[in-house]
């Protein structure tokens, strides 16, 4: 059995699987529960001044028959008060020492930041997270992503924190910026420990056709509010590796947060240099339970590839993410139909009639509805291989020799790039291209 | 074996008759909805007779627009909230549809139209309007699913219908004919109801058009005249002791099943004569209203049947026993039938013999003849110029339905011989758009 504890910028857990700081981390008794389930550590949820909160909290995202593939939210810190918090946060630290308790915690001035920093380090708090983040509510008041989308503002605070802190700080981010190494390098100028992300995505999930009023919808209005679920998790992703390749942040530990819900989701951050990771949304929807799951997948996931800790792979696809302009020109795939398990379901044919290359060609002879990639047309762009609903039925295969190298970079030094709107240098130029007659012949009668 | 009790009152009578496609629910048609791949030029639409677009409706179930879904079905079928149900739809949309082939069920095409229908429908949410009147009066013959068809293209068109039917009910064998266990009557003639009450079409019952005076006055009242009569009563055997009590004609017997389920008493033992899909529901019925021992007997081997497979299997997990290659020779009894004699048969070469000295009686109270219903012979003689083919099945234009005679149009079973609702439905809308284009002229 592979060791999955951790020691996340000197907070020890058990296992890398951490509860968000949200919902699922109000109280005590969810806390304690989660413990008992699998889970290694626990955000608090965002302690501070006591809120009060609207009733219709959460709105979603249903993609056909799936529920929650996004979910927003409109609702603050706690609206609890911090006493009250501070007494489960030490009982939970007595029945469960070895796992991690962080404190997220959102005030304003600097006494009331150096105030409940020792306050929840009273209580046991194993670490605290700065939530610079929440991008609903909070930040009108000039906190949450108030706080992260100033990076000067951020690292004064953060450097207000380090001055009292006696237990690690980890910097939690809001995604709502255009580049978040700017905030990222503020938290680690001003000396955060380390640094999490990211927090919800401004958002509407949609609008009430009758009401005209957005989701969730208050008493006949709405406001924008806090996006996660499934369908952040390529933000964050990107997010996340974004930090950890930067020089100057890459030795802070990243904690991972959006959109997890499997163990190849947690892979995944880990592989982009995450310590540790963090879910909320999937939490919401499944409980607790969900953690058995990952659990069970990262063991089977290290044991088959020989791990025996997490820092044995941490950050290994790290190389791999490069700029566009190093990737090899030289590269080719071109799709491939597999006739046995094709389906005839011809959506691979529209997508890249539609909407790509003209490169699959049908031929209705004796009702045939199996498609035939013409090879010459096919620039390789997987859009047909991503449409097929049948699994492995298109493939991508390799058809340059591996031979060759040549990256945009290298073209550029060479001066051999395209440069005027008609050069011959363009990529596409003898790409075929079908003629007048052929779009009109699809006009309807 | 029986599988069924008689049933003594109408709950019984509805529990063996339960329907073989039930309305879905809304949580079954969102999540059955969402499995649609909205596949190109989708072969499921090829494979239904009035080329639904099933991809758009199933697409506009998904997202809740349950109406507009509706209004997709019947813009191709008028009949689409009855054919969801009776269609046979493994061989038609269903078995056409790509999920077949990878061992994934086909989507519920018939189930989810019935569901789109219903809701527009009990909801009142889609609503049809006649085309603004032309000043042209068409008369349709009979009233079963080619004319309603027809009648509602016609009204969209402009053109002022009525239609003239025997009996006093509408629908023809959809609400006479079709097993129980497919639909109800009620739900026939809400379909009915709807349509009528929207697109204003007038049905004159219980007024067979029977003479040659009839058809004059139509050809003189009216500028086209469709015929949608159907088939007729089921065929003679010419089988000594066919005229004894007990032995009966399959669609007069459904009919009376239909009308009057309360007072039809099935004895124990049913032999059931035939091999096409009458037969198979005749004897389904049978068992369902409690026979102890239907017997199914056909002439030829099993794969010759012209029933659909799937509807044998429905008889035989009724508790049907089959028996094949057994031609019928005589009807047996005095007053009252008491059995049938048959002779084994064999294939030679594609043709049928008799196997000389291989007599035997089936002992029975009730024969069910369903060996093919005669035509309309002579209703349509009563029309000059009209050709058949040597089927009697009237010769039509394949795309505007006109008859030889070019006042008349036709279609349905009188034109395919007898087919499904769903083909009928689709001939008389063509039909109607035929008179349309002839009568722009
Ligand atoms: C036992 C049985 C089971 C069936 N099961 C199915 C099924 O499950 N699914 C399916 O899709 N199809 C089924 N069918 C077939 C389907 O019912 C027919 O294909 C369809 O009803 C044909 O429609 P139609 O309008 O051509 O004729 P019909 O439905 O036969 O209607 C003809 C109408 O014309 C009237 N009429 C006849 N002569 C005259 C006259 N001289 N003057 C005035 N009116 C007249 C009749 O009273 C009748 O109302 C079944 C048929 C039978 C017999
Ligand atoms: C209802 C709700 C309330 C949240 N409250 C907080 C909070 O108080 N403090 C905080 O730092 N993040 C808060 N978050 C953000 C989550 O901690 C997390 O960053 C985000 O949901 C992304 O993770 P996920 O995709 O697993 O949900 C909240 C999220 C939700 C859905
Ligand atoms: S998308 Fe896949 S299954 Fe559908 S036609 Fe193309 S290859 Fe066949
Ligand atoms: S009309 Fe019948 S065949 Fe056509 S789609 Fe509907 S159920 Fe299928
Ligand atoms: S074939 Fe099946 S999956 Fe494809 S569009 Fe038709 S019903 Fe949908």
């Amino acid at each position: 059995m592979p060791d999955l504890s951790i020691n996340f910028a000197g907070i020890k857990s058990p296992n890398p699987f951490w509860l968000a700081s949200a919902p699922p981390t109000n109280s005590g008794y969810q806390v304690m529960k989660a413990f008992d389930a699998g889970w290694g550590g626990a955000v608090w949820k965002t302690l501070g001044v006591p809120v009060v909160n609207v009733s219709s909290r959460y709105g979603s995202i249903n993609y056909r028959d799936t529920r929650m593939a996004g979910f927003n939210n409109i609702e603050l810190i706690t609206d609890r008060p911090l006493s009250d918090n501070l007494k489960e946060i030490e009982e939970v630290k007595k029945y469960f020492p070895d796992h991690a308790v962080i404190a997220s915690l959102m005030v304003e001035s600097q006494e009331e930041w150096q105030q409940i920093i020792k306050d929840v380090e009273n209580a046991g708090a194993d670490g605290i997270e700065l939530n610079f983040g929440c991008p609903h509510g909070m930040c009108e008041r000039g906190m949450g992503s108030a706080v992260g989308q100033e990076p000067e503002v951020l690292q004064t605070i953060v450097s207000w924190v380090m001055e009292v802190a006696q237990v690690p700080v980890i910097t939690k981010l809001t995604p709502n910026i255009s580049h978040i190494v700017d905030p990222g390098l503020a938290a680690v100028r001003g000396g955060t420990n380390a640094i999490s992300l990211i927090n919800t995505i401004k958002s509407i999930v949609g609008i009430d056709l009758d009401t005209y009023a957005p989701y969730p919808v208050v008493d006949g209005k709405g406001t924008n509010g806090g996006y996660c679920g499934p369908a952040v998790k390529p933000i964050a992703l990107e997010m996340v590796k974004e930090l950890t390749q930067h020089p100057e942040i890459k030795n802070t530990p990243v904690s991972g947060i959006g959109g997890i819900e499997t163990w190849r989701d947690i892979v995944e951050f880990i592989l982009l240099g995450a310590g540790s990771v963090q879910v909320c949304t999937a939490v919401m929807h499944y409980g607790f339970g969900i953690v058995r799951e990952m659990e069970a997948g990262l063991v089977q996931f290290m044991n088959d590839k020989n791990y025996n800790t997490i820092y044995d792979f941490i950050g290994k696809a790290l190389p791999n993410v490069t700029e566009w302009k190093h990737l090899n020109l030289k590269h080719k795939v071109v799709a491939n139909i597999n006739p046995q398990k094709c389906i005839g379901c011809d959506l691979c044919y529209i997508a890249c009639d539609d909407g790509a290359h003209q490169a699959i060609k049908l031929d209705r002879t004796n009702g045939n509805r199996i498609p035939e990639i013409i090879d010459e047309n096919c620039v390789g762009c997987n859009l047909c291989a991503l449409v097929c609903p049948v699994e492995e039925c298109i493939t991508m295969e390799k058809r340059d020799d591996g031979k060759q190298h040549v990256t945009w970079d290298q073209r550029t030094q060479l001066d051999d790039i395209p440069t005027s709107f008609n050069d011959d240098r363009a990529g596409g130029k003898h790409h075929y291209v079908p003629t007048v007659q052929d779009a009109l012949k699809h006009r309807s009668k | 074996m029986s599988l069924y009790k008689r049933p003594e009152s109408e709950l019984e009578f509805q529990e063996n008759f339960s329907q073989k496609k039930p309305l879905m629910s809304d949580s079954e048609a969102f999540y059955e909805s969402a499995r649609c791949l909205f596949c190109y030029d989708a072969p499921c639409i090829s494979a239904c007779p009035t080329g639904i677009d099933i991809p758009l409706f199933i697409k506009q179930i998904q997202s809740k627009n349950t109406s507009g879904a509706a209004a997709t079905i019947f813009d191709t079928n008028w009949l689409g909230n009855a054919c969801g149900k009776i269609c046979p739809t493994g061989v038609l949309c269903e078995g056409a549809c790509v999920h077949n082939h990878q061992d994934v069920p086909p989507i519920q095409i018939g189930r989810l139209q019935n569901y789109a229908t219903e809701k527009a429908m009990s909801q009142n949410s889609l609503h049809f309007t006649p085309g603004e009147a032309n000043g042209k009066k068409i008369a349709l013959v009979g009233a079963g699913p080619a004319s309603i068809a027809c009648a509602c293209e016609l009204r969209i068109l402009g053109y002022h219908v009525d239609i003239f039917e025997a009996k006093d009910k509408p629908t023809g064998l959809t609400v006479f004919g079709i097993a129980p266990y497919k639909i109800t009557n009620d739900e026939v003639l809400d379909e009915f109801n709807y349509l009528q009450s929207q697109l204003g079409f007038n049905v004159i019952y219980n007024n067979p058009i029977i003479s040659k005076n009839d058809i004059k006055q139509l050809e003189n009242d009216y500028e086209a005249i469709f015929i949608g009569v159907g088939i007729g009563s089921t065929a003679s055997l010419n089988l000594q002791g066919e005229k004894l009590n007990g032995v009966v004609g399959a669609v007069e017997w459904i009919e009376e099943l239909r009308m009057n389920h309360h007072n039809v008493v099935v004895p124990d033992r049913v032999l059931v004569i035939g091999g096409g899909n009458t037969a198979m529901d005749a004897a389904s019925e049978a068992a369902r209203m409690g026979a102890t021992e239907v017997t199914l007997a056909y002439r030829r081997d099993k794969m010759s049947m012209s029933a659909y497979d799937f509807e044998h299997k429905l008889a035989v997990s009724a508790g049907v026993r089959s028996i094949f290659q057994a031609q019928p020779v005589a009807i047996l009894g005095e007053h009252e039938v008491t059995g049938v004699q048959f002779v084994k048969t064999l294939n030679i070469e594609g043709k049928l013999a008799y196997v000389d000295g291989s007599e035997f009686d089936i002992p029975c109270d009730l024969v069910i003849k369903a060996t093919g219903q005669g035509k309309q012979v002579k209703f349509l003689q009563l029309i000059s110029d009209l050709s058949l083919d040597s089927k009697n099945r009237i010769v039509v234009d394949p795309t505007s339905y006109q008859t030889s005679n070019p006042k008349y149009f036709a279609g349905g079973d009188v034109v395919n011989g007898g087919a499904e609702v769903v083909n009928a439905a689709f001939e008389g809308k063509m039909a109607a758009i035929g008179i349309h284009n002839k009568l722009s002229i």
